[in-house]
């Protein structure tokens, strides 16, 4: 059993460490994912800021929309790991994964990781875009490691999510469609860019069921230093991204040998 | 003793039968052609041997191990190289090598010396810390055979090893294969459509036409039921020839196509 973990872990870690190298020996992807973050705070969340438009309480709106716009881009990021394992199925790189003495877990969980890392990476160009405009983080070394692990878990839900989709769409025209489809009411049914409060009563029952809104409401807490509006508690936010990632994984691993059929 | 063997292994896509019943014995350190046409049914027949198919009916031992109660431990003692190029174009061969050596479960000591042996066996040394997307398509091949037997597989498949490959870089690849199986007596089983790879590689030839063997033999054997002036290309004709349409699906010649292109 301890055995079992132990090399289901290892093999986590190195499909991780796989997608870890690749992004080394080709930053460019992390320049040209940092212009949507950008875009968000600097325009958007300028002109939204001098209309007074939303209602954030004390709290500035560009200090609340930093952790919605870092949630945004863990979501972009991770959404995109579902057309990569269709690529890699068409390259044959899945066939070979999965004729190997690799739990079908780990295949899944170490691409989850994978996307986490670059999650993290652009959050810190998103927290280095914050500190310009002036927003107010909270530099507390606990706050900081806690919004890593939030990050990290974050972006595995949403991988799987789409690793999900990808098992069955099966083709990259297919799945560029869905994931258009998917990702944006995700980001707009979020506490993301306003307050759950703003919004109709239908809508907010849909944003308490997506995990972005909790994913946002944890980065709020561990990230900002300003007076926040009320959120649901980090130990829920944990509980509820964690027990998501859970049961994505048990329908992906059983889902992901059928790509390559 | 056999070290693959088929037992009315069956697989059917919707109505459509692809793999008809097969009942082959792929001896202990043999390399084994299976060969037909595009559409045959030899990369289903793989894919099942490599349990990333399940028989829709009857059975394979792989190494003692029945692929459908025992897909684990078939895992273990096999290697796999796909018809479609499968190295990682963005990671550098060492590396390829090394996410393989930690997925097959080589312990950390024993890593670097394993994969140096393979680069080394397979001529990649000097290119083992290049990107593999500047491989020319024969190094890919080595690299994906290096790939696939790391752990020193007891069974390896290799799905139409040399597509796409200029002449040169396929003998290149044929040489490796023969010294892979003389030296640690690999078995190999191998699907191709090129008579002339199956004449030099294989010590047995079965032919597949419509998902069903209808021959099995030596390629001498192959030759001289047709006669004493046949080719393996006659015979090849007169077992799974007809109809130059009918046979192989858009989704296999579009799998060719792009692994032609991308061999430039």
């Amino acid at each position: 059993m301890v055995a079992s973990a132990a090399a289901f872990a290892r093999k986590t870690l190195a499909i991780a460490d796989m997608e870890v190298r690749r992004l080394r020996h080709d930053p460019t992807e992390l320049l040209t994912r940092a212009l949507q973050p950008a875009l968000w705070l600097l325009v958007f969340g300028q002109v939204i800021s001098r209309g007074h438009v939303v209602d954030t309480g004390d709290l500035p709106y560009l200090d609340f929309l930093v952790p919605g716009i870092l949630a945004q881009s863990v979501l972009f990021i991770a959404i995109f790991n579902g057309i990569s394992i269709i690529w890699e199925r068409d390259l044959g790189i899945v066939h070979k994964f999965l004729a190997s003495p690799t739990p079908r877990a780990a295949l899944v969980l170490g691409k989850a990781l994978g996307g986490g890392v670059r999650a993290l990476i652009q959050a810190v160009v998103v927290v280095a875009l914050a500190l310009l405009l002036d927003v107010r983080v909270r530099w507390d070394p606990l706050g900081l490691a806690g919004a890593a692990a939030l990050i990290l878990l974050g972006a595995a839900v949403f991988s799987t999510f789409s690793l999900i989709i990808a098992c069955l769409v099966k083709t990259r025209e297919r799945f560029m469609g869905i994931g258009q489809v998917l990702t944006m009411p995700l980001f707009f049914a979020s506490n993301a860019i306003y307050p759950t409060s703003m919004m109709p009563g239908w809508l907010q029952v849909i944003s308490h069921l997506n995990p972005l809104t909790y994913q946002v409401d944890g980065l709020r807490e561990l990230l900002l230093a300003g007076a926040l509006p009320p959120g649901v508690g980090l130990g829920v936010d944990f509980a509820v991204l964690a027990s998501a990632l859970f049961v994505l994984v048990l329908i992906s691993a059983r889902l992901y040998p059928n790509i390559a059929r | 003793m056999s070290s693959i063997s088929m037992r009315a292994l069956t697989r059917e896509f919707g109505s459509t039968r692809v793999v008809d019943r097969l009942d082959l014995d792929i001896e202990s350190g043999e390399i084994f052609g299976l060969v037909g046409r595009n559409g045959a049914g030899k990369t289903t027949t793989v894919k099942m041997l490599t349990t990333l198919l399940p028989p829709t009916s009857g059975t394979a031992l792989v190494a003692g191990y029945d692929i459908r109660t025992q897909a684990a431990q078939v895992r273990r003692v096999i290697g796999y190289v796909p018809q479609a190029l499968s190295a990682d174009g963005e990671l550098t061969g060492y590396e390829n090598l090394l996410v393989f050596a930690r997925l097959f479960d080589i312990p950390r000591a024993e890593r670097r010396r394993r994969i140096a042996d393979a680069l080394a066996f397979m001529e990649l040394t000097d290119a083992a810390g290049r990107l593999v997307r500047s491989y020319s398509g024969g190094m890919i091949r080595r690299l994906e055979i290096a790939q696939s037997t790391l752990h020193r597989p007891r069974a390896l498949f290799l799905d139409e090893p040399t597509v796409g490959l200029d002449p040169i870089a396929r003998h290149a690849v044929w040489q490796h294969i023969v010294k892979l199986n003389a030296e640690y007596g690999t078995t190999v089983a191998l699907t191709t459509h090129y008579m002339d790879e199956a004449e030099a590689l294989c010590d047995r030839i079965a032919v597949m036409h419509k998902g069903a063997v209808v021959a099995v033999d030596t390629p001498q054997g192959l030759k001289a039921r047709l006669g004493p002036d046949a080719s393996l290309d006659d015979v090849f004709a007169h077992f799974a020839g007809g109809s130059p349409e009918g046979d192989g699906r858009y989704a296999d010649t579009a799998t060719i196509r792009t692994t032609a292109d991308r061999l430039g």
